[in-house]
């Protein structure tokens, strides 16, 4: 049996300015021109207001966690290859959510809490080159300062 | 749109042997449903002029209510096969329903089954493992199904408080019920710290948060009310339905804590004339423990945050104020994928007509039953009651 991958994605015609972005460690979204609203994931159209006249841009690459869950096995040994990881939903600063994971924290057979993974915590994207052929956006948790 | 009550009813029923079940694979379960169904009814086959089935994950067909129809030397005037996930039982319903009431059909069978269990190559279950989530945006990620409900559960825990204790009260209640139902697959009672202790999957969910992996199927039997009060086994009177979608993907959910249960019930219950309040009992879709809670709350059976505290009083066991998934649900009774509501369904109508036995309600005039797909996706609710209304 061949080596596990992992599941690479396959731009479409929507979606191709998003990873073309990601490769060059820009993090893009979709700013619809008639109504202003932000998209994520790539559309053909706005999803609220259903005008064709969509434009990209830079975003921030900031966030704060919407939400977090340890995966202790992910659904193929590619993945489990550092051991359990932390899976995260990202509300970017323009609003949009993705979905993503977590560089940079240890888990153990439980998640310490001074490793600071909280629902509300402020994250920034951390772009990931993968020997599979894709950039994929993965994000840190920016560590505030000491009170 | 409204519509006459009760004009549809359930006449014959039939689950397969669920859990381990090798043989005779999803193609054979679901003719034995269909089977059972029509002698519970008293129906022989050619009576039929509808059927509706679900394609199976093993044993797939390119037709499949067709190649089932065939297999059964059937030529209905309505043949369909349906998807979308948890809820595919209800909304098959709904259509059948509105057949019969057209006058386009007269008798419906409605036949699901599957063999994930025994019945999945290495490949299809590595592939079903691998399906949640968007191709290009969640896939990635590598994260199964119960990682995207353990997001929804930890924003859960967030935003009202609730507590892995009160997710473990799900499963304990649960299979309380099924451990008074000799058909369900895990029946040995088990303790909130049983929960807690077991193996950590997605975190904060736990191996027994978890709902289980099956073999097995269910058939229902529709015709109209007239002709219903002709047969041999009491009708179960369909009253109303509501389906409703809220997104697909678990990034793009509106809200983690409030799904469009809220509108499926709101409809569901326009549809009936009846509220929560008058509900005796429900079978809701139990993928995992947090759901339950969730479609508590968004079905009006509890105040937004409250389920937990409910559920950890007891009031959805045995006994309790509102039993929900009296036949053990998908966490003790059986989870063979996208058929699993027939079951709820199958409870549903033996409870109606007081064929449960030990586990048979008191009281079991109107009942309620969810389900959804996705992860809280497309939701479908449906009630039923032992009078037309």
């Amino acid at each position: 049996m061949s080596a596990p991958r992992r599941h690479v994605p396959v731009p479409t015609a929507e979606t191709a300015p998003f990873w073309e972005g990601c490769r060059a460690g820009e993090l893009r979204v979709q700013r619809c021109r008639a109504c202003g609203a932000a998209q994520f994931y790539p559309r053909a159209l706005c999803a609220p207001c259903g005008s064709r006249e969509l434009a990209w841009e830079r975003g921030t690459g900031r966030g704060t966690l919407r939400s977090w869950s340890i995966v202790r096995r992910g659904v193929n040994a590619a993945y489990d290859a550092d051991g359990p990881y932390v899976l995260v939903l990202v509300e970017l600063e323009e609003g949009p959510t993705l979905m993503s994971t977590l560089v940079g924290v240890r888990v153990g057979p439980a998640l310490d809490a001074a490793e600071g993974v909280a629902i509300g915590a402020p994250v920034e994207v951390a772009f990931e080159a993968w020997q599979e052929g894709a950039t994929v956006p993965r994000f840190r948790l920016v560590r505030r300062p000491e009170a | 749109m409204s519509r006459a009550r009760g004009t549809v009813a359930i006449v014959g029923i039939a689950d397969t042997p669920v859990g381990v079940v090798p043989r005779p694979g999803a193609t054979g379960l679901c003719i034995d449903a269909i089977l059972g169904a029509l002698a519970d009814a008293g129906l022989p086959k050619d009576a039929v002029d509808g059927l509706v089935t679900l394609n199976p994950t093993a044993e797939p067909y390119t037709y499949h209510a067709e190649a089932i129809a065939e297999s059964l030397g059937l030529a209905p005037s309505w043949c369909w096969s349906t998807l979308t996930g948890g809820s595919s039982a209800i909304g098959a319903l709904q259509q059948a329903v509105h057949a019969i009431d057209a006058g386009a059909c007269e008798v419906v069978v409605i036949a699901m089954a599957d063999s994930l269990r025994s019945g999945l190559t290495r490949e299809a279950a590595v592939a079903m493992q691998a399906s949640t989530g968007h191709p290009q945006f969640e896939r990635p990620y590598g994260a199964p199904v119960v990682a995207h409900y353990a997001l929804i559960a930890r924003a859960h825990m967030h935003e009202y408080g609730t507590t892995p204790e009160q997710f473990a009260a799900v499963a304990v209640a649960t299979r309380a019920h099924a451990a008074r139902n000799p058909a369900a697959q895990m029946r040995t009672p088990i303790a909130v710290d049983d929960v807690l202790a077991s193996r950590p999957i997605a975190d904060p969910l736990k191996l027994l948060d978890c709902s289980l992996v099956s073999d097995g199927g269910a058939a229902l039997v529709l015709t109209s009310a007239v002709r219903a009060r002709d047969l041999r086994r009491p009708p179960v009177y369909f009253l109303g339905a509501g389906a409703a979608v809220g997104h697909e993907h678990v990034s793009q959910a509106r809200s983690l804590t409030t799904s469009a249960a809220v509108e499926s019930g709101r409809r569901a219950y326009a549809a009936a004339g009846a509220g929560p309040r008058e509900i005796d009992f429900a079978q809701l879709y139990d993928c995992f423990t947090p759901v339950v809670l969730i479609e508590l709350e968004d079905l009006g059976f509890c105040a937004k945050g409250e389920a937990g505290a409910f559920v950890a009083a007891g009031h959805t066991a045995p006994g309790g104020r509102l039993p929900v998934n009296t036949h053990g649900g998908l966490l003790s009774h059986a989870h063979s994928g996208h058929p699993s509501t027939l079951f709820a369904i199958t409870e549903t109508v033996r409870q109606l007509r007081g064929e449960c036995g030990e586990r048979q309600l008191a009281r079991a005039e109107l009942a309620l039953v969810h389900g959804q797909g996705g992860v809280l996706s497309s939701h479908a609710t449906a009630i039923f009651g032992r009078a037309p209304r």
